[in-house]
């Protein structure tokens, strides 16, 4: 398989893509601290939140391939079917299992 | 830039947008049937759909200079009720041999139902019956993943599906390696918030090379963009790349993909 890696060295691409990517992770702070402001004691996390939690970690570990891992991270590994589909039939973006 | 958006979904977009897609360099795209937003409430609908999708979307792209095509099936949202499903199927073969008709799509999976994978496996012997390419949806999301799977299972047990002809679309850093490894061709979808950004495509096709892959919209009536194709080839530009490359990835893979149906040209 042909394949090819972008002409830009790694200073390059912290030019190209630095302050796009630096206004996400701020993003993603302001919205765990409007979490933070609308917590309600005593209620157990939201699924999506503890996938969110656990994907986050990614970010800051050693290994390569962190995209694909977040994505596994919110991925259903359940290996059941329903036999048909909730009303709504929309995507929650993680899966509802206990993330472990 | 010339470019092919092989994924989009036109009737539910306004005509401004064939004319901006014109002046961006788009000469051809391809129009999946689709969930309308709404579950339809007949096969009638249905048949009036697949009218628009082979007689009326033709002309009002041709006013621009961009070649129609499109894909004739049921979609997985709605095939979650099998009865149903099959009344749509057996008015396929009324449309099957219009001249813009390159296959059986957008079929897959939406929730990975036992009611969806039934329809789903009918279909994929429909397209064998018939000799026909296959367009493929994957999942959203949470459901991407393990549905991806299951078509390529389904489509791999059927036994008389070529996977040179299945192009399965949607796919992500999770699923492009899977897809392509089993022998099928894998689509990149440039949308927001569920599936891909340029950047990603970008890198997808870094890491994965630019054999057997196309990019495409699949813009609808969601938030989405007509002009992420040409997006995604200034995002290669923009690292680099050379114009051979943008070209194989945004018109010569389209093309060499489409071709295999002798009713695609340009
Ligand atoms: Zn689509």
């Amino acid at each position: 398989m042909k394949k090819s890696t972008s002409t830009c060295d790694r200073t390059g691409l912290i030019d190209l893509y630095f302050l796009e990517h630096r206004a996400k992770l701020i993003d993603i702070g302001a919205f765990l601290d409007r979490l933070n402001r609308a917590d309600a004691p005593g209620n157990p996390e939201d699924f999506r939140i503890k996938a969110f939690q656990k994907a986050s970690a990614i970010l800051t570990d050693e290994s390569p391939d962190k995209a694909k891992r977040i994505l596994e991270v919110f991925s259903d590994h359940t290996p059941d079917l329903a036999d048909s589909a909730p009303l709504s039939k929309g995507a929650a973006g993680a899966a509802q299992e206990e993330v472990k | 830039m010339k470019f092919i958006d092989p994924h989009i979904h036109p009737s539910s977009r306004t005509t401004d947008d064939y004319e901006r897609m014109a002046l961006s360099g788009c000469v051809a795209i391809t129009e999946p049937a689709f969930w309308a937003g709404f579950d339809r409430d007949s096969a009638r609908g249905f048949y009036d759909y697949f009218r628009q999708l082979t007689e009326y979307e033709p002309r009002r792209a041709g006013q621009y200079g961009i070649k129609h095509y499109t894909w004739i099936c049921i979609n997985p949202k709605e095939a979650d009720d099998p009865q149903f499903a099959r009344e749509v199927m057996a008015i396929f073969s009324e449309f099957l041999d219009k001249p813009n008709v390159l296959g059986i799509g957008e079929i897959g999976l939406n929730k990975n139902t036992k009611n969806e994978l039934t329809i789903l496996e009918e279909q994929i012997e429909l397209a064998a019956q018939y000799n026909q390419m296959i367009l493929v949806h994957t999942p959203h999301l949470e459901d991407k993943l393990k549905g991806t799977r299951l078509i390529m299972d389904a489509l791999e047990n059927n036994g008389k599906i070529d996977p040179q002809r299945v192009m399965i679309d949607h796919a992500e850093e999770h699923t492009v390696g899977e897809i392509l490894d089993r022998g099928f061709w894998a689509g990149l979808t440039i949308y927001p918030n569920t599936k891909c950004t340029p950047q990603r495509a970008a890198d997808i096709l870094e890491i994965h090379g630019t054999e057997r892959i196309w990019v495409n919209s699949a813009a609808d009536w969601g938030p989405s963009d007509p002009l992420a194709v040409p997006k995604c080839g200034v995002e290669l530009k923009r690292r680099g790349h050379s114009d051979e490359l943008v070209t194989k990835v945004i018109f010569d893979n389209p093309q060499t993909f489409l071709s295999q149906n002798e009713r695609f040209t340009l």
